[in-house]
């Protein structure tokens, strides 16, 4: 169904962190941007679509006015708005927010870092773009950081601070099927390291439609279509669920490994797992929300042998090509369909 | 990223020490007491263990590593263990150490790698203790400081989350990143290939608590199931065996962390580096600050007065001194580098670790423009060590 296409050398190995691959298609340009994290390093390439032309940049973790410092970095991932996309990368000090190309720093805002280390770590993780202008960021006390982006400029504001869960936040996902619909319902899905699942919609303030409780397995990676939330876990199981009511629609024993990364393809309902145990899963998923039914089927395996895969996305909304990063491996593998 | 990690870190890299020295002391020719010279005994082996053993649990070191911070640079790691490794009456030179550290630290990323769940760390910590524990059974009192410093990790690391676990577990697989240092054991026994990367199999049990893959199940409004498919997984798993033992004592069931080294064969501590693929060696730019850690952990740290009489002892990685020239001249494609503990007289040992820890400093004094007194004041400390 799918085949090895010729892998993308980046500079630097990916770090094991969740969700570390994020894809940004520029369809005017005919370029596809890739970002992976290494340590304090973010690497960006820019790919043409006739794989004849490559560039790299390397972005650091680094708070403005202060030269010394370092921190680790937790995610980098693209924001798509309607009027901008910028590129907000977490760490342990701050989240920066970037125009997409990783040219000009826009907006950077400072964690309260206790002066002494606590036994409690803090950073901020988990990332999303949601309705016309707001970018959502959690952290690492369960808090979730609501910013106003306007569609222009550098005056990004923190608008909301959302106090929800009570775990570090995993990740975060917007609706991403392009329903007015079920934009107008709920739009966001926050997750934790305790597995607790929250639904809201956004706004001037946000609302919280459902919270969903844990099952003290850790949530890595979460993702929200056509009013399903789809859910990967430690345990390597993924599990589906109607958002707004929190009714459990499906269990599957996908991994054998803890899930690092989970991506949907809007427009085909393709479904993307990669876990610890070497394997990228493809899945079809299909949703009819009149009856509240769902369907998975499983489609493909890809093993990438002996890597602990650690991102996995789709390169298009079809789902026609994806990428894949794993552990200590300097290079982005790609497939595509058949 | 997590501060837990540092009591994990020196146990379990610690206990990969042991395990080599242990296998090398073992293996010389020994004589019955140590009138001869340069030759170990059985108590002088012992004694080496004792002291090492005895440092590394003691209450002052322990509590140093359990205040929450953030991991430490290779650099600072290695001068630390290079400093425990001089609490006993060995000595090492920094070529060796070199080496050495290289051997400890791939045999501890292999564990970290495979661990099967974020929690099971722990299990792997006590697999090296419970070996430590029998290193020392016949001393007492550094037996109990084992036993002290196990109670309290339980303590420390029993409420953590399994999330929590594994953002401990990420931030040592970012410390060891881009290491590919290949060891003869590891390659002889295939949990590593030729070109440095570690097996990772798709078959056997799957982790405690975990489900073997392959299975979609769907549920109705009410939360029964209505129906239930198969999938094929592509490896071939089965259900997750019983659990290890958290407690002082116990079967631990996992068997990452127990001593892989066996008495007789030493050319399983052989490795060799990749030439053109070098670790990160980004300068630290939080040295300060891990100079002052440093400081403090050394305080606490007692030396051994090394009497005069009591010679150099020389340890070989090889069977015969030939082997050892022939090693040293033989080029090839596959070049084998040689761990080479040598003791060497307490002065010159001073000396290249008074070095080593100078070099540390300048380079990082470099980058400050305040005057030299702190950099000074640390070094004239370690000196009187």
């Amino acid at each position: 169904m799918f085949h090895k296409e010729k892998s993308i050398q980046i500079k630097n190995s990916a770090s094991a962190l969740y969700n570390n691959l994020s894809v940004l298609r520029i369809a005017p340009r005919r370029l596809t941007y890739f970002t992976v994290v290494h340590a304090n390093v973010v690497n960006m390439v820019s790919a043409s679509w006739d794989g004849l032309n490559y560039s790299h940049r390397q972005l650091q973790s680094k708070e403005p006015n202060v030269a010394t410092s370092t921190s680790l970095i937790m995610q980098a991932a693209f924001c798509v708005l309607p009027s901008r996309e910028l590129l907000v990368v977490t760490s342990q000090k701050g989240i920066q927010m970037y125009e997409s190309d990783g040219s000009i720093m826009v907006y950077w805002h400072a964690l309260d870092t206790p002066e002494t280390p606590t036994a409690q770590a803090v950073f901020a993780r988990g990332i999303a773009a949601v309705s016309e202008n707001y970018v959502c960021v959690g952290v690492s006390s369960g808090a979730i950081l609501v910013f106003d982006v306007p569609s222009k400029g550098s005056n990004i504001t923190l608008s909301e601070v959302l106090e929800e869960h009570k775990e570090s936040i995993t990740d975060i996902a917007a609706e991403c099927s392009g329903s007015q619909v079920l934009l107008a319902v709920a739009n966001l899905v926050t997750v934790d390291d305790g597995g607790s699942l929250c639904v809201w919609k956004s706004g001037e303030e946000f609302q919280l439609l459902n919270k969903i409780a844990g099952l003290d397995i850790s949530c890595s990676s979460v993702k929200l279509w056509k009013g399903t939330v789809v859910a990967g876990y430690g345990s390597g199981q993924i599990r589906i669920y109607e958002a707004v009511t929190g009714i459990l629609q499906s269990e599957i024993n996908a991994h054998a490994r803890w899930i690092y990364s989970l991506d949907i393809a809007p427009f085909s309902g393709l479904l993307l797992s990669a876990a610890e145990d070497s394997f990228v899963r493809v899945w079809h998923l299909s949703v009819t929300p009149e009856t509240n039914s769902v369907e998975v089927a499983h489609l493909h395996n890809e093993c990438v042998t002996d890597t602990q895969i650690c991102g996995a996305k789709f390169c298009d909304g079809d789902g026609y090509a994806f990428a894949v990063t794993g552990y200590d491996l300097s290079e982005i593998i790609r497939y595509t369909q058949t | 990223m997590s501060t837990r990690t540092l009591p994990l870190v020196f146990i379990n890299l610690g206990g990969e020490m042991l395990y080599i020295l242990d296998q090398r002391l073992q293996a010389q020719n020994t004589s019955v007491d140590n009138t001869e010279k340069g030759v170990w005994s059985e108590k002088d082996r012992k004694r080496v263990m004792n002291d090492i053993i005895g440092t590394m649990f003691s209450k002052a070191f322990m509590d140093e590593l359990l205040k929450p911070q953030q991991l430490y640079s290779h650099r600072t790691m290695k001068t630390v263990l290079t400093r425990l490794a001089h609490t006993s009456i060995m000595r090492l030179n920094p070529a060796s150490m070199e080496k050495l550290y290289e051997l400890m630290v791939m045999a501890f990323k292999y564990q970290v790698y495979l661990c099967p769940r974020p929690k099971d760390l722990l299990l792997i910590t006590y697999n090296h203790m419970d070996a430590i524990r029998e290193f020392v059974r016949d001393t007492p009192a550094v037996a109990n400081q084992v036993d002290e410093t196990h109670r309290k990790l339980i303590e420390v690391y029993a409420p953590l989350s399994e999330g929590e676990f594994q953002l401990l577990r990420q931030t040592l697989l970012i410390f060891f990143q881009d290491m590919h240092v290949r060891v003869s054991l590891f390659l002889k026994n295939q949990i590593q290939n030729p070109n440095g990367r570690f097996s990772l199999t798709t078959s056997g049990p799957v982790p405690h608590g975990g489900e073997v893959p392959g299975l979609i199940r769907l549920f109705s409004v009410k939360g029964r199931e209505v129906s239930r498919c198969e999938f094929p997984s592509g490896g071939s798993y089965s259900s997750a065996v019983r659990e290890g033992s958290f407690d002082l004592h116990g079967d631990r069931v996992l068997r990452l962390g127990v001593n892989m080294y066996t008495m007789n064969h030493p050319e399983e501590t052989h490795t060799s580096r990749d030439t053109c693929a070098q670790p990160d060696d980004v300068p630290n730019l939080l040295a300060k600050e891990e100079l002052n850690l440093l400081a403090g952990i050394m305080g606490s740290m007692k030396t051994v007065p090394v009497h005069s009489t009591e010679g150099s002892f020389r340890l070989n990685l090889f069977a015969s001194d030939r082997e050892e020239e022939e090693a040293g001249t033989s080029g090839g494609a596959q070049d084998f580098d040689v761990i080479n503990i040598q003791a060497m007289q307490d002065e010159q040992a001073s000396a290249e670790l008074a070095r080593i820890a100078a070099q540390f400093a300048e380079e990082e004094l470099k980058q400050e423009d305040q005057g030299s007194s702190k950099g000074d004041e640390l070094l004239a400390m370690m000196d009187d060590l």
